[in-house]
């Protein structure tokens, strides 16, 4: 499902309360999350219930997705993240409140960043799939298996500053390969 | 701001894998820095990317039909962040952001503050989820300095009020100094106001090495 139909549901639910667009992004996104909760170490049953959790908070929430923020997949991928850490770690996730008068607020978005979210996420997609399969399963471990930067080096008996330059290595070919897509 | 998070930090963050104090620092951090919060919306752009291409699992048969069950149900008001503003006077408002503000709990005046040499204050914050991490707020008046300390690990420190220097620069609000722990550095509150700031040192695992710079992926491509 394209990145720009997401979006379209997404605001669908959060202006009409529509169930039938509710429905179909369930379809997409609860098996998707599901390999993400069992990856990052939910087993089955606990699984399907940060599933359910996490599309329930998308359900309630979809008034405040804002898509020149965030696309529809990145803003149900930090609920789900926020739902499993409240879940699995037991505590809350510390994060700023964007309402707080003690925020210094983001200086309005120069025109020349103005590409769609929706867009960028497509080819953030795209680009993904390039990559060699050592960088892909890099990023998957530092996203989808709750393993920081020093854990990787760690686990994998590497220097920690051998895993940053192989992380930089994956960055610097996702931004290549944007590169070339925005030309 | 002269001082940033290092990437990885900020990608640690992003992904869910930062641990609880690091996590209260970041975020902390991003309250006071828009810089820093568009390179984590980047991450998090690239979590939902590896999201939406992850290979779907089959969720149990009737979990929609379930889902759907509790749309209308009444829900709680789900604050996101619980506002207790008659607890904390303007000063506290005004210089430490959330997450910070509610974990410490209270105004700067009336924390439960214990000396540990001349001019500094510290208290030790419990934020759970937390082994091995020792998280400590500091109040440090001007032209004093932490007592020089060991660890095994390393440090990193946030600066609220005031400012400090060391030897590599002067650090002022919403700043983050990192120390590693073979760094001998004694920083030092520049003389004028308190200086307050958050540190949090690691034991188990080494937090950092050498600063490796990322590229800014996603914002300027």
């Amino acid at each position: 499902m394209s990145a720009q139909v997401c979006e379209e549901l997404l605001v669908a639910v959060g202006r009409n309360r529509d169930r039938d667009a509710f429905a179909a992004l369930f379809a997409h996104f609860a098996p998707r999350l599901k390999t993400y909760l069992v990856r990052i170490g939910a087993g089955g049953e606990m699984a399907d219930e940060v599933v359910q959790e996490a599309m329930l908070v998308v359900w309630r929430r979809a008034e405040t997705f804002d898509p020149s923020q965030a696309s529809a997949s990145t803003w149900i991928f930090t609920i789900a993240r926020n739902k499993r850490i409240d879940a699995l770690r037991r505590v809350r996730r510390p994060q700023i409140d964007p309402e707080d008068p003690a925020l210094v607020p983001d200086a309005p978005k120069a025109a020349d960043e103005a590409m769609a979210d929706s867009q960028r996420a497509d080819a953030v997609k795209r680009v993904l799939t390039t990559l060699p399969e050592e960088q892909a399963s890099l990023l998957r471990q530092a996203y989808f298996e709750d393993k920081s930067h020093s854990t990787i080096a760690a686990e994998s008996d590497l220097p920690l500053g051998t895993v940053k330059s192989r992380i930089r290595l994956a960055l610097d070919k996702l931004r290549q390969g944007l590169q070339k897509e925005s030309i | 701001m002269q001082h940033h998070l290092n990437d990885e930090y900020l990608m640690d963050y992003a992904a869910g894998s930062a641990s609880q104090p690091l996590s209260l620092l970041v975020a902390t951090h991003l309250a006071l820095c828009p810089e820093c919060r568009a390179k984590v919306a980047a991450y998090e752009a690239l979590g939902g990317a590896l999201l939406d291409s992850a290979a779907p699992s089959a969720v149990a048969p009737d979990l929609l039909q379930s889902v759907l069950d509790r749309l209308d149900e009444p829900t709680a008001p789900e604050s996101r962040i619980r506002r207790q503003p008659q607890v904390f006077d303007e000063t506290t408002r005004r210089l430490i952001p959330e997450p910070l503000r509610s974990h410490l709990g209270a105004s700067l005046d009336a924390l439960a503050w214990s000396s540990i040499g001349r001019g500094v204050h510290q208290v030790e914050l419990d934020i759970g989820g937390a082994e091995g991490f020792k998280t400590r707020f500091y109040r440090i008046r001007g032209g004093c300095g932490v007592p020089q300390h060991t660890h095994d690990g390393s440090e990193l420190t946030l600066v609220l009020g005031g400012s400090f220097s060391d030897g590599i620069g002067r650090f002022g609000r919403g700043d983050v100094s990192i120390a590693d722990g073979d760094v001998v550095h004694q920083p030092i509150a520049d003389p004028g106001d308190d200086c307050y700031c958050l540190a949090i040192t690691d034991g188990p695992l080494k937090l950092t090495g050498p600063v490796g710079r990322f590229l800014n992926i996603f914002m300027r491509y």
